[in-house]
C-alpha cells in the first residue's frame, strides 16, 4: 500500500514535470513567458535592422493614472527603499504617492545591466554611458519625451543631449548624475601629492608593483585620455573612438602598466580593502571610494589628474516595449526631482543632476565636494561611451575599434 | 481516502516499465533538457558571431572563435596556467588529504569518526565568499597571517597571484577530497592488513601494494572534483589572484559582449574533464566505484 502511494505521487509528479518541459519548450503563454522569451526574441532580431533603427516614437503622454507597478533596473544605491539603511529612503514615499509598486533588481556592471535589458521585463533602467547606446542601438529602449518630466528643465545643461544620452537630436533619457574616475593614493606609501597618471603608467614609476587599475574593458579609455596629453600626434580627440592604430597605441601602455599592476580590480569593497592595508599604494578610483577608506580610517588622498580623466554620467532610460509607461515616467520625473536626486548623490558619493538638489543635501558643502556645476570640472572629463565601429568623434575617413573587440583585448591583455 | 488494502494491484505494478518510466522521467529530463540541452546550445553557440555594434548574437557559422582562442599565445598561455593551478590543487589536496583520511579511518578510535567527519565538513557550511575573502586578508602581504606566520623562517608571504589561487583553491576543496578516501578506506579489510604483515611487508610495503591499489578508485573520485572544481572557478582568481587570469575569467569578462567567443573558451574546461574521465575510464579506475 505504502509503495503503491509513494508511486502515485512519483507517477504525478513526474507527470507535472513532463508538462512542465511541454509547455516552457512549445506553446506560448504571453503573460508568463514573456520576460522568459525577451533574450530570444532579442537575439533573432535582424542585426542590421536593429542598427537602422534606434528605438521608434517617444510616448506622446499625458502623464495619466498608474499601472500601478514599475520594473526598476538599477545600480546599487540608486533605488533605496530603507532596507540597506531605514534613514535612506525615496522609494516608499514614491510609492505612497504614485501608487506605483517598485520592483528592483540592482546590477554590479554595465555589461550585466545591458543582458539583463536585452533579456526584457523591465520598464526603466539607470545605465551608465558605456550601456546606452548599446540599448538604444539593441532596440531595448525608446527616446523619451522630455516634456512629460517636469524636472527635467533643473537639470544641468552639460549633461543634456550628449552622445550617450541623445541620437540624432532625440534625447533617450534623463541624466542623474555624474562623477569622475580618480587617481588615489595611500598617504603611507605615496610621500609626495600626485597629481598625474603618470604614476600609474610610466614604466618608471616608483610604485611598481603596488599600481592598480579599474578591471574593465572601458579601462581602455583611461589609457586613452592618458596617451591624449602625452603624445598629441597620435590625433585622439575622444578616448572612445580609436582608430586601429590609436587603440594598439593604448594597448601598448595598458601592457607597460601592467607590468606595474599588483591588482585590478572591479569590486568597490575590494579597492576600499587594497588601499586601506596598502596593498596598493596608487591607481584609479571612485570619489566614493575615497570616502568609505577614510570612513574606515583609511589614509587616502584622491584628486582628478591634470592629464583628465573618464568619468560617469548615468541615464534613466524607458525599455522599449513597456506596459508600465506611465509609472515609467512617474518613476523619471520623481528620481531626479531636486529632494530626491539630492538624497541619491550624497547617499552615493556623486554630483546630482538637478541644479536645485544642491540647496537640498543635508552637507551643504555637498556640490562643491563633487563640482556638481562646476561646467570647467567636467570640460576634460570623458564620460562613458560605448565605443562602435563609426567612429563617435564623426570621423568618416576611417573606421573605430568597436566595443566588442574592446572587451576581447582586454582578457587578452588580461589573459 | 481509503485505498485497496490486500492486493497490491495498481497500473504501475502490472506494469514495471511504466513504473520505471514514471520514477526515471523527471531526472530524465532534467539531464536531457536542462543540463546536456544547456551544453549543447553553449557549444553550438561557439561556432556563431556577434554584430559589432549592439552584440547581439548573428547566427552565421564561423571557426573565428576557436582560431582566436588557439592562436593567441596570451590564451593558450591561460589555458596552460588555468590547468596546473588545477592539477597541483589536485596534487596538494591528495597530499594533505590521504595521512588525513588514514588517520580517522584506520587510527582514531571509531567513536571519533563522525566527529573528525563533521568536522572535516563544517568549513563547506560557511559561504564560499567568506572563506576566500578570508583568504585575502590572511595571504595580504607585509601585514597578514601568513607572512607573520611565515617572517620567522625568513619567508615572505607568497602574496596575492598564482601561489596565493593553488592556497586557496586547496582549501576551498579539500574535503571533497578526504571524504571520498576516507570513506574508501573505512572499506580496506582489516585482514587484508593482517595478511599483509603476516606475510612480511612492512608499513611503506603495505601502503603501496595494499592500500593503494584498495583506494586508487577513491583518490581518482577526489581529484575529479578537485580537477574539475579547480578548472571552473574564476572568482578566487578575482579575489586572490592579482593579476591574474583563469579561463573562467575571459568567460566572464566577454561572455556580455561576445557570446560565441566566452562560449569556445567555455568549452574549453570541459574538454579537458572530458578527456581526463576518458582517460580514467581507459585506466579502469572507475570499474571499482
Amino acid at each position: 500500500m505504502q509503495t503503491q502511494r509513494l508511486l502515485k505521487i512519483a507517477a504525478v509528479t513526474s507527470a507535472a514535470a513532463l508538462m512542465l518541459a511541454a509547455c516552457g519548450g512549445g506553446s506560448e503563454d504571453p503573460a508568463s513567458s514573456a520576460a522568459a522569451e525577451g533574450s530570444a526574441a532579442a537575439s533573432e532580431a535582424p542585426a542590421s535592422e536593429a542598427a537602422a533603427a534606434p528605438g521608434g516614437e517617444a510616448f506622446a503622454g499625458p502623464v495619466g493614472e498608474g499601472e500601478g507597478q514599475v520594473n526598476i533596473l538599477a545600480w546599487p544605491g540608486y533605488v533605496e527603499d530603507g532596507s540597506t539603511d531605514p534613514a535612506v529612503d525615496w522609494t516608499t514615499p514614491f510609492e505612497e504617492a504614485t501608487g506605483c509598486q517598485v520592483n528592483l533588481k540592482t546590477f554590479g556592471t554595465s555589461d550585466e545591466a545591458v543582458k539583463l535589458m536585452q533579456g526584457g521585463g523591465w520598464d526603466v533602467v539607470s545605465a551608465s554611458g558605456d550601456a546606452t547606446l548599446r540599448l538604444i542601438y539593441g532596440d531595448n529602449v525608446q527616446p523619451v519625451n522630455t516634456d512629460l518630466v517636469p524636472s527635467y528643465a533643473d537639470i544641468f545643461d552639460d549633461l543634456k543631449m550628449q552622445k550617450f544620452n541623445s541620437v540624432n537630436g532625440v534625447p533617450y533619457g534623463i541624466p542623474h548624475g555624474r562623477g569622475a574616475n580618480l587617481v588615489m593614493w595611500n598617504t603611507d606609501k605615496v610621500k609626495e601629492p600626485i597629481d598625474s597618471w603618470a604614476y600609474t603608467f610610466e614604466a618608471d614609476s616608483p610604485y611598481a608593483g603596488a599600481v592598480t587599475a579599474y578591471d574593465s574593458p572601458i579601462f581602455i579609455a583611461d589609457a586613452a585620455v592618458y596617451l591624449m596629453a602625452t603624445q598629441p600626434d597620435l590625433g585622439i580627440t575622444d578616448p572612445y573612438a580609436l582608430d586601429q592604430t590609436q587603440f594598439d597605441a593604448a594597448m601598448a601602455l595598458l601592457e607597460q602598466q601592467k607590468a606595474l599592476v599588483s591588482e585590478y580590480w572591479s569590486d568597490y569593497t575590494k579597492a576600499i580593502q587594497a588601499f586601506n592595508s596598502g596593498t596598493t599604494a596608487i591607481g584609479t578610483s571612485w570619489q566614493v571610494i575615497a570616502n568609505l577608506a577614510l570612513a574606515e580610517g583609511g589614509k587616502v588622498e584622491a584628486t582628478k589628474a591634470k592629464e583628465g580623466a573618464t568619468g560617469w554620467s548615468d541615464t534613466w532610460m524607458v525599455a522599449k516595449d513597456t506596459p508600465n509607461i506611465n509609472c515609467a515616467y512617474k518613476w523619471l520625473d520623481w528620481i531626479v526631482s531636486p529632494d530626491t536626486n539630492a538624497q541619491v548623490a550624497e547617499w552615493f558619493g556623486e554630483a546630482p543632476a538637478n541644479a536645485k538638489s544642491c540647496e537640498l543635501t543635508a552637507d551643504a558643502d555637498h556640490c562643491s565636494t563633487y563640482h556638481a556645476g562646476d561646467t570647467a570640472y567636467w570640460t576634460d572629463v570623458y564620460y562613458w561611451n560605448t565605443p562602435t565601429a563609426q567612429c563617435l568623434d564623426g570621423r568618416t575617413d576611417t573606421q573605430c575599434v568597436p566595443y566588442s573587440e574592446w572587451a576581447t583585448a582586454w582578457s587578452a591583455l588580461r589573459s | 481516502m481509503t485505498t485497496t488494502t490486500a492486493t497490491p494491484r495498481g497500473f504501475g505494478y502490472r506494469h514495471p516499465r511504466f513504473r520505471l518510466a514514471a520514477l526515471l522521467s523527471a531526472p530524465m529530463a532534467w539531464l536531457v533538457v536542462v543540463y546536456l540541452g544547456s551544453l549543447a546550445a553553449l557549444f553550438l553557440t561557439a561556432f556563431w558571431t556577434v554584430d559589432d555594434f549592439t552584440g547581439q548574437l548573428v547566427k552565421t557559422f564561423t571557426m573565428k572563435n576557436f582560431q582566436q582562442v588557439f592562436t593567441n599565445s596570451a590564451y593558450l598561455g591561460t589555458m596552460l596556467r588555468t590547468i596546473s593551478i588545477a592539477l597541483l590543487v589536485t596534487l596538494l589536496s591528495l597530499i594533505l588529504a590521504l595521512p588525513l583520511a588514514f588517520f580517522m579511518a584506520r587510527v582514531a578510535r571509531v567513536s571519533w569518526r563522525p566527529l573528525l567527519v563533521a568536522m572535516v565538513l563544517t568549513p563547506l557550511w560557511a559561504s564560499y565568499l567568506v572563506k576566500v575573502y578570508a583568504w585575502r586578508s590572511m595571504l595580504q602581504p607585509e601585514s597578514g597571517v601568513l607572512a607573520w606566520f611565515l617572517a620567522p623562517f625568513g619567508i615572505q608571504s607568497p602574496g596575492y597571484g598564482f601561489v596565493g589561487i593553488v592556497i586557496t583553491l586547496t582549501y576551498l576543496w579539500l574535503p571533497y577530497m578526504i571524504l571520498p578516501i576516507y570513506a574508501g578506506l573505512t572499506r580496506l579489510p582489516d585482514s587484508m592488513l593482517d595478511a599483509s604483515s603476516d606475510l612480511g611487508a612492512k608499513g611503506g610495503r603495505t601502503f603501496r601494494s595494499v592500500i593503494m591499489p584498495m583506494v586508487f578508485p577513491s583518490i581518482v573520485a577526489g581529484s575529479i572534483f578537485t580537477f574539475s572544481l579547480s578548472l571552473g572557478d574564476y572568482i578566487t582568481a578575482q579575489i586572490v589572484g592579482g593579476k591574474i587570469f583563469m579561463l573562467g575569467n575571459i568567460v566572464q569578462t566577454t561572455y556580455v559582449t561576445n557570446l560565441p567567443f566566452a562560449a569556445a573558451v567555455a568549452t574549453i574546461p570541459v574538454m579537458i574533464v572530458l578527456a581526463y574521465l576518458f582517460a580514467v575510464r581507459r585506466s579502469g579506475a572507475l570499474d571499482n566505484l
